[in-house]
């Protein structure tokens, strides 16, 4: 057990294990490419739910409810709930807290909100006195959208760069006991604004706050790209990505070979209509909980460093001509053989 | 005769205001502040009555209309009841438009929920 | 810091993917004329029934109008927005769209603040700016030419 420090910005964590993960998405996400990889996909975005709110809180509660059954844990024992989602004063975490009455941590990264925290959760376990901690992020297309941008049924076009708010819930419940997976280390971000101004085009704003991230995780840990066998950001989307790979390259690192994208693979952009891709905290928190643990499980990959990215954000922030700031957590999760 | 040019005319303006937003990426909102606010002054000028005599719903259905529609309006309004029609006659010559919008527009969010 | 925001904002530039503005202008102008020849026939039906074009003008609104309300209701108006652009924002009946949408959208924050008062928070700025505009014009034409 221990956390141990490396360089600035990174936090080496021994013996804090991913014991089961859960993963919901909605139809759109649960179509796409990553079809028949997720735990539950919803018939449609409300589920039964009055509002859409109340489908948001209801999307995290069965993702909590398919990780404790996956990591055979009972609510009872876990001794902390990490967690946020993008809605006003993350409501959609807190108020899953009257149900599960567990004490519970809410933490705000935007779309990063589910490596923030992956890696608190991950420094608390290691840093002794907890057994298991449950981390989560949420969001819902219907929410983000009347939050965000415009009413549903009012039409409006478009533009490619614009992301899709995925409805979708992740959490994964961490433990000092051996799992299958082990987190390794964490990198904490710092806030990145390159001047971004348009909330149509999120990616771009956020590719320097990924690169930022990477570089301090791998200077910190002495790594190189290619030591890991891939390495996700959260939801930078098609263009996001293509910026990344190119601001990494003017700045003498290749990510070309390893970088891929939760947002990005998410959905099928000619397909579905998704321009950008996915994006919100769920999108990340879902597609690690289900495909990519999946992956690491069944051996495709054995490192992964997963690094949500997130606009730091608000409707008022930028109506009044505000630019982005963007924030980026790394997480670098293995795949231990097991020792006997 | 009139049919095709409401066609031409009404998808002409649609053109110009979507050239407006992509180009300038406006939003929506801002087009269709633009849009209003220069139907008022082309119909001050009296272009935009010839257009709407030319093309008839081609140039009255698209929102300019609505801004040359009160300006119209205030004109009449102006002649029976003096400075007072300046205030009247915008809306009395929109009052159908708008009022229209609000009930249809509280009657649908009784009836239906938003959907994608 | 500031040089390396300039580079960067230009970089985002040149590597954006365009919008497609040429199909968009010719969605824009088919549907756009399409919904403009609907309210010409309107029109016609009412002067049909004896009225002026002036005189029909005012029904043919309020016809466009209850139509963009109930194919935004039916979840049909924002897929012609999405096709069509500002073909389908444009004509009143995007202003019906304007309206509806977000009166749909707050119905579960109840009639007051919901739906009354987010009736207007598309159409609000356009009967704003369109009152004022027209007013002023009105104003100055009266001043100048004596007849307004």
């Amino acid at each position: 057990m221990g956390v141990a420090r490396r360089g600035k910005a990174t936090y080496e964590t021994t013996n804090v294990w991913i014991r089961g993960t859960g993963s919901v998405v909605g139809p759109n996400e649960g179509s796409g490419p990553l079809k028949g990889q997720f735990d539950r996909v919803w018939p449609d975005e409300q589920n039964g739910q009055t509002t859409w709110e109340k489908a948001e809180q209801a999307i995290l509660s069965e993702a909590y409810d398919e990780a404790l059954r996956k990591s055979e844990t009972d609510w009872s024992q876990i001794d902390l709930v990490v967690g946020g989602d993008l809605l006003d004063q993350i409501v959609t975490t807190n108020f899953n807290g009257r149900t599960h009455q567990r004490p519970l941590a809410g933490v705000f990264s935007a779309c990063a909100t589910f490596t923030e925290g992956l890696g608190v959760g991950a420094m608390l376990l290691g840093g002794g006195g907890l057994e298991r901690v449950m981390v989560s992020a949420a969001s819902h297309h219907q929410t983000a959208e009347r939050q965000f941008r415009f009413p549903l049924e009012l039409g409006y076009q478009r533009t490619p760069t614009a992301a899709w708010t995925a409805t979708a819930a992740g959490a994964v419940v961490l433990a000092n006991e051996r799992g299958p997976l082990r987190i390794e280390a964490v990198t904490f971000g710092r806030v990145v604004d390159l001047g971004g101004k348009d909330p149509n085009d999120m990616g771009s704003a956020m590719a320097p706050a990924a690169y930022d991230t990477i570089q301090q995780h791998l200077a910190d840990t002495g790594q190189s790209a290619g030591d890991f066998d891939a390495i996700f950001t959260g939801d930078l989307g098609h263009f996001g990505v293509e910026m990344l790979i190119r601001y990494a390259q003017e700045k003498q690192l290749d990510l070309s070979e390893v970088l891929d994208d939760c947002g990005r693979s998410l959905y099928d952009a000619d397909q579905q209509d998704t321009h950008n891709g996915g994006s919100g905290p769920g999108c990340s928190a879902s597609v690690f909980a289900g495909p990519l643990a999946r992956r690491l499980v069944q051996g495709d990959y054995r490192r992964l460093l997963l690094v949500a990215t997130g606009a730091l954000f608000s409707p008022t922030t930028y109506q009044q001509g505000e630019s982005i700031p963007c924030i980026a957590h790394a997480v670098a999760v293995v795949r231990e053989e097991a020792s006997r | 005769m009139t049919f095709l040019w409401a066609f031409l005319i009404g998808g002409l303006l649609c053109v110009v205001a979507q050239l407006v937003m992509d180009w300038f990426r406006m939003t929506p909102g801002q087009v269709l502040v633009i849009f209003v606010m220069a139907g008022a002054i082309l119909g001050g000028l009296g272009i935009y009555g010839k257009l709407v005599n030319f093309a008839g719903a081609g140039a009255a259905v698209p929102l300019p209309g609505f801004g040359y529609t009160m300006v119209e309006g205030i004109g009449q309004a102006v002649k029976q009841k003096g400075a007072l029609g300046l205030f009247t006659g915008g809306l009395t010559a929109a009052s159908g438009g708008i009022k229209a919008a609000v009930v249809f527009g509280l009657v649908a969010a009784l009836i239906f929920k938003p959907k994608s | 810091m500031d040089s390396e925001k300039a580079r960067y904002q230009q970089l985002t530039q040149e590597m954006m993917p365009r919008r497609p503005v040429l199909r968009n202008a010719i969605m824009a102008f088919v549907v756009g004329g399409l919904i403009c020849v609907v309210g010409q026939c309107i029109q016609w039906f009412f002067m049909h029934q004896g009225m002026s074009a002036k005189e029909a003008s005012s029904p043919t609104a309020v016809v466009l109008i209850g139509l963009g309300a109930l194919f935004t209701g039916l979840g049909w108006y924002d897929r012609i927005v999405k096709h069509g652009g500002m073909g389908g924002t444009l004509p009143i009946t995007g202003f019906a769209n304007a309206m509806v949408s977000p009166a749909m959208e707050f119905r579960t924050e109840g009639l007051v603040m919901g739906v009354g008062a987010r009736l207007f928070t598309v159409a609000g700025p356009v009967l704003v700016y369109g009152m004022t505009a027209a007013m002023v014009v009105g104003a100055v034409r009266w001043l100048i030419t004596g007849v307004a």
